[in-house]
């Protein structure tokens, strides 16, 4: 199996804060592997990093070449990487088949001419994305929006798909539509990148995964063997106390 | 304090000696630069402290000249009478104008003064009596106690003493308590309303003090020059002020000075220079000022003086922390375990998305209440209900009794409910005396005029003091003179806490105060808050760092889909397999 | 009053707020995707009548030098760029990219009897020089400072319109100018007068809206563009680059107004800095429809064309004054209904 993705002790700064330490992450290729952790991880600034739009430092390497800072997003989605971030931003008064056109830019720019295509494949994907394609995506509901943002995202036949917390906001029945949209994605040969804060879906339908807890990765593996161990509730809900917690005082 | 006063005496000093050593056309030159000078104070004030970019000033220089123009012309008055005047038409129209413009949002707010400097100049133009588009000529000079000022060598001095004065009342306001306030307009209005800085106002009374100070150089220039019309009233002119400060310095009162004087010799020496460049007459400076300003905001956007500065040796000008000071007065805290904040039924809509729906919540004092939930669960909407920049659609909150859901930020805070925020609210370049300072405001109330005269001495000596006793009091007692931009993010967290204290709370609310800190700092703040609740205070957190939270809190309220989840103490909640299922997620 | 005077003043209105509605079109362009209050976007008008007038007089007209001297600015800026990344393959394509343009006007115009040359070759060659000043100006002034505040953005606006005022000045002279019209007929409908020249003007002005109305709607990079104004994150995640995309509503400005200046150089003379109160008007009318709406700015700027013709006549003084009044009052519904708070962190 190829490596696609290859990150070795990168670290983001955001503002004052160094919101991702060191980190090592590895993807390869045909592989959907995870990124679980509470919020304020560093998740989102991670994948900020990863598709260009924050600087960072340490190594990234992509399909074997390495991705500089030079390497602005439009270059990087020109590679074939995507990324559906967590407010999704959607073109809201543009009708969801301008936004899914909108999704081939930069293959139109690097020459493909085969929208149409891609088009019917994202539709056949997402059905009620068909139904509605003349309607204004703003008057989608949360999980439509999810899909369209997806199929934007897929319409650049991306090779990575990276997707900053897809669960948000969702209810649960939508959530499982959507994940296992992922795992045909898979299928097909696309690679995702999923960072999420609904562990137990995440890991259901990963490869590997790892754990993030303020910029660090406090635990990695196997998806199935992550899903079982407790320290991953540890890193949502904090260790328990060791002794039962004696009365607070209330005096002055 | 000599040290300030120095530059004035010797700014005195060259304006006096100036028309002895240089000649006559310069001197008339010097004068332009001090007129223009005037002007640019009152725009750095307005626009390179408060953030209102007006492009207007050049139209009140307009009515300041106009106003002296008809009386002494038409009615035969006296010179002053006619300064009165102007600074009382510009008072009255400064009023309305800023009344209607300055609650403009974004960029709406220069586009609006770009609006009325324009209908105001060719009101300038057309309004009878006012001589059209030729103007009115032959004012008299200004003569003070007998001594007539005909001349632009007499009319050095005069400015010197003008520009010296106002150059003491603008460094005397900005280094008050209102001063502070006014810092905080530019970009953190929304924690000026937290603090109980009443922002409306303050903007209303900066406007009107540019405004004021441009009718004073309209009027010296009516009785300078003796002759009076539109064109140096024209939007151009309000540009050339705005390019004035932007060039100097944009928010230094000095740099004020140093604009006005670059912009005006550089136009002179391009006037001579650039037609024999260029082989015809013509403005062509233009050309030049134009690419200037350019490349000034594209490389030194704070303009030239703080370049000038930062290659000189730093003296930093610290605000003494006085030695006796009269303690402020305190409020009576309420015992332990009292209810301090109830909130019940509250319900928010955002449009068609309900952020809180039926959300309660009770914290006591002398307790730790933590507000946790996974991301998109509603708790920065209630966050906002309870702090006063949200009001609900449904429900009710009650503080110490009294009903406070709907009440702006400010009367709560007078209240005694504190605040820190999510995103650090702190002025970079102020120091941390002076940022916590500015959580005291509530407790003074030196107005404008005190402030300028610095007959608040006693008041801001008690303010400063209790800000340095809450630093003091958190432990960062030998960073009170550092700018506050320079301190790690988990000291600033730390300041703003000083600075929510400042205001003798009775509940402070914190959003997300562990967020970015590091393992050290995360303890530090933790010991701080017990301490803070062993006093009797009430602190309600929201947060998402849980090992923060468990070791810490007395009361944990979970909140999913805008409700409540759970609550209880950390123990029953990390208990919880509900609270389980909304952090880990589950799938159908 | 009678009909046919209130006819021509309307014809007349109507005319010029042709004009105004092309101005304040590009504004909003602008604007939405850019964030930049194009000041100067009248002086691409300016510019553009004066360059007919001149070619129109057999001269080579002084925009050529300035087409060339920001071309060669532009590309040695990013040849510098390059050169630093190491990309030194680059550099040709760079210089082909900046420099053909330019260089292939400057000999054909240097050679050609330009007085003799057909009127629409004359008016294609005026839409050559101006176009590509709108795309030099912003890679050279605005490219490095993006993402800076609407209020820094507007200042550099004025600084730019300043600028180019001395340099029109400096290639055209003081003198006004008039271009020969594109028709001289007038015809009569039923009672009414009418000039082919406004009908054409009028016409012309509605075709440009037509297309860039399906420019637009029907192009991948009109919606690109559209896209740009809407969401800046969702259009970089999509890979348009903003840099294409600032340069395009640049690009486009400049062929409106670069349209503009042809059309509106038979009606009135025009000076090296009538462009202020040009911008002026269509902002007026831009700023009625909130920076954002096409068809409202385009009504308003008719409106502002008709108002303006008939307070002429009305020798009012105060027309001015009204019109930058009312202005007023609209800003501050706008700010009603979108009370955003600016505050930078």
């Amino acid at each position: 199996m190829t490596r696609l993705l290859d990150v070795r002790n990168l670290s983001i700064s955001h503002g004052k804060v160094e919101a991702v330490r060191n980190l090592d992450l590895h993807l390869d290729e045909g592989q959907i592997v995870s990124l679980i952790g509470p919020n304020g991880a560093g998740k989102t600034t991670l994948m900020a990093a990863l598709i260009g739009l924050l600087p960072c430092r340490g190594e990234i390497h992509y399909a074997s070449q390495p991705l500089l800072p030079h390497h602005g997003v439009a270059q990087r989605i020109d590679k074939g990487m995507a990324l559906v971030p967590e407010s999704r931003e959607l073109f809201g008064l543009m009708s969801i088949e301008d936004n899914l056109r909108l999704g081939a830019f930069s293959r139109h720019r690097q020459g493909h001419r085969d929208h149409q295509q891609t088009l019917d494949e994202v539709f056949a994907l997402f059905p009620r994305m068909h139904e509605r394609r003349d309607q204004a995506a703003c008057t989608l509901s949360g999980g439509e929006r999810q899909m369209l943002a997806i199929g934007r995202a897929l319409m650049a036949k991306p090779r990575l798909l990276m997707l900053d917390e897809p669960s948000l906001g969702l209810a649960p029945r939508v959530i499982g539509e959507i994940f296992e949209i992922f795992k045909t994605l898979r299928q097909r040969g696309v690679s995702i990148l999923l960072v999420e804060q609904n562990a137990r879906a995440a890991l259901k339908i990963s490869d590997y995964g790892y754990v993030l807890e303020t910029g660090d990765i406090v635990l990695q593996g196997a998806a199935a063997d992550l899903a079982q161990n407790p320290r991953v509730v540890e890193s949502y809900l904090g260790r328990k106390p060791a002794t039962p917690e004696p009365p607070r005082a209330t005096g002055t | 304090m000599n040290r300030r006063l120095l530059p004035l005496f010797l700014l005195l000093a060259a304006m006096a000696v100036a028309p002895a050593v240089l000649p006559p056309f310069q001197v008339t030159l010097l004068n332009y630069i001090g007129l223009y000078s005037l002007v640019a104070l009152g725009l750095v004030l307005l626009t390179g402290i408060g953030g209102m970019t007006s492009f207007g000033q050049a139209a009140f220089v307009g009515i300041g000249a106009y106003a002296t123009a008809v009386l002494t012309t038409q009615y035969g008055l006296s010179p002053w009478l006619g300064l009165l005047a102007g600074l009382a038409i510009t008072l009255a129209v400064a009023t309305c104008l800023g009344l209607l413009t300055l609650r403009l949002a974004g960029h709406y707010l220069p586009i609006g003064t770009l609006a009325w400097g324009l209908a105001l100049f060719y009101l300038f133009g057309n309004l009878p009596g006012l001589g059209g588009f030729g103007g009115l000529q032959d004012l008299p000079s200004i003569s003070l106690f007998g001594w007539q000022i005909s001349g632009a060598a007499q009319f050095s001095p005069l400015l010197g003493v003008i520009l010296a004065v106002t150059l003491w009342l603008l460094g005397n306001l900005l280094d008050s308590r209102q001063g502070r306030a006014i810092r905080t307009l530019k970009d953190a209005a929304g924690m000026a309303e937290a603090m109980g800085i009443p922002t409306g106002r303050s903007r209303l009374q900066v406007f009107l003090v540019a405004a004021l100070l441009a009718a004073l150089s309209g009027w010296l220039y009516a009785h300078l020059q003796r002759v009076v019309n539109p064109t140096p009233f024209s939007v151009v002119m309000g540009i050339e002020y705005l390019f004035m400060i932007v060039l100097g310095g944009v928010a230094s009162l000095w740099g004020a000075l140093l604009g006005a004087a670059l912009l005006t010799l550089l136009k002179q020496v391009l006037q001579d220079l650039l037609p024999h460049l260029f082989g015809q007459a013509g403005n062509f400076e233009m050309i030049f000022f134009g690419v200037l300003i350019i490349l000034v905001l594209q490389y030194a956007r704070g303009g030239l003086l703080p370049l000038i500065q930062a290659a000189l040796p730093q003296t930093r000008r610290r605000a003494a922390v006085p030695g006796e000071a009269a303690a402020l007065p305190r409020r009576n805290m309420p015992a332990h375990g009292q209810p301090l904040l109830v909130a019940d039924g509250l319900v928010k809509r955002f449009g068609g998305l309900v952020a809180n729906k039926d959300m309660g919540l009770a914290i006591n004092s002398g307790e730790i209440t933590a507000l946790i939930g996974p991301n998109g669960a509603g708790k920065s909407t209630l966050f906002n209900l309870l702090s006063g920049v949200l009001a609900p659609n449904a429900g009710q909150i009650s503080f110490l009794g009294q009903r406070i859901d709907g009440l702006a930020p400010r009367a709560i805070a007078r209240l005694g409910v504190s605040r820190t925020f999510q995103h650090v609210r702190l002025l970079p370049e102020m120091s941390v005396l002076e940022n916590v300072a500015l959580g005291a405001h509530m407790r003074g109330n030196a107005g404008l005029l005190r402030s300028m005269l610095h007959l608040e001495r006693a008041e801001e000596a008690s303010l400063l003091a209790e800000a340095a006793r809450q630093i003091e009091r958190v432990g960062l007692g030998e960073f009170l003179h550092t700018p506050a931009g320079s301190l790690a993010l988990g000291q600033q967290r730390i300041v703003e806490i000083a600075r929510a204290l400042c205001s003798d709370p009775i509940l402070l609310l914190l959003d997300e105060p562990a967020a970015g800190l590091r393992y050290g700092e995360k303890q530090a703040l933790a010991r701080l808050l017990e301490q803070l609740r062993g006093e009797g205070l009430g602190v309600l957190l929201v947060e998402h760092d849980m090992e923060f939270v468990m070791g810490l809190s007395d009361q944990i309220v979970v909140m999913e889909f805008g409700q409540r989840l759970a609550s209880g103490t950390p123990l029953e909640i990390q208990e919880n397999p509900a609270v389980l299922a909304a952090y880990l997620g589950g799938v159908e | 009053m009678d009909f046919s005077i209130l006819a021509f003043l309307g014809q007349d209105g109507l005319t010029t707020g042709a004009i105004y509605a092309l101005v304040a079109l590009a504004l909003v362009l602008v604007f939405s995707v850019t964030r930049t209050i194009l000041v100067f976007q009248g002086d691409f008008v300016t510019y553009s009548a004066l360059t007919l007038a001149t070619l129109q007089l057999g001269l080579l007209p002084g925009t050529l030098w300035l087409l060339l001297g920001l071309s060669l600015m532009a590309c040695a800026f990013d040849g510098a760029i390059a050169l630093r990344h190491g990309h030194y393959r680059r550099l040709p394509g760079l210089a082909l990219r900046y420099l053909v343009l330019p260089a292939a006007l400057w000999l054909i115009l240097g050679n050609l009897d330009l007085a003799a040359l057909p009127g629409l070759l004359q008016i294609v060659v005026t839409l050559a020089l101006v176009t590509p000043l709108g795309p030099l100006l912003y890679r050279l002034v605005y490219q490095r400072v993006a993402q800076t505040s609407v209020l820094s953005l507007l200042i550099i606006s004025v600084a730019v319109h300043i600028a180019l005022v001395g340099i029109s000045l400096w290639l055209f002279g003081a003198e006004g100018v008039r271009t020969r019209s594109l028709a001289d007929t007038t015809f009569m409908l039923g009672d009414l007068p009418v000039s082919l020249q406004s009908l054409l003007v009028i016409a012309c002005a509605l075709g440009l809206i037509g297309l860039l109305y399906a420019f637009f709607g029907h192009s991948l990079y009109g919606k690109a563009l559209r896209a740009t104004a809407l969401n800046r994150n969702g259009a970089q995640l999509v890979g348009i680059p903003t840099q294409l995309a600032g340069q395009s509503a640049f690009g486009l400005a400049a062929f409106i107004g670069a349209v503009s200046g042809v059309l509106i150089g038979p009606l009135t003379t025009l000076y090296y800095d009538s462009g202020f109160l040009i911008s002026l008007k269509g902002f007026v009318a831009a700023i009625f429809g909130g920076l954002a709406s096409y068809p409202i700015a385009a009504a308003s700027a008719f409106f502002v064309g008709v108002l303006e013709s008939f307070a002429n006549f009305g020798a009012s003084a105060f027309k001015e004054v009204i019109v930058f009044t009312l202005v007023i009052p609209v800003l501050l519904w706008l700010s009603l209904k979108h009370p955003h708070v600016e505050e930078q962190h």
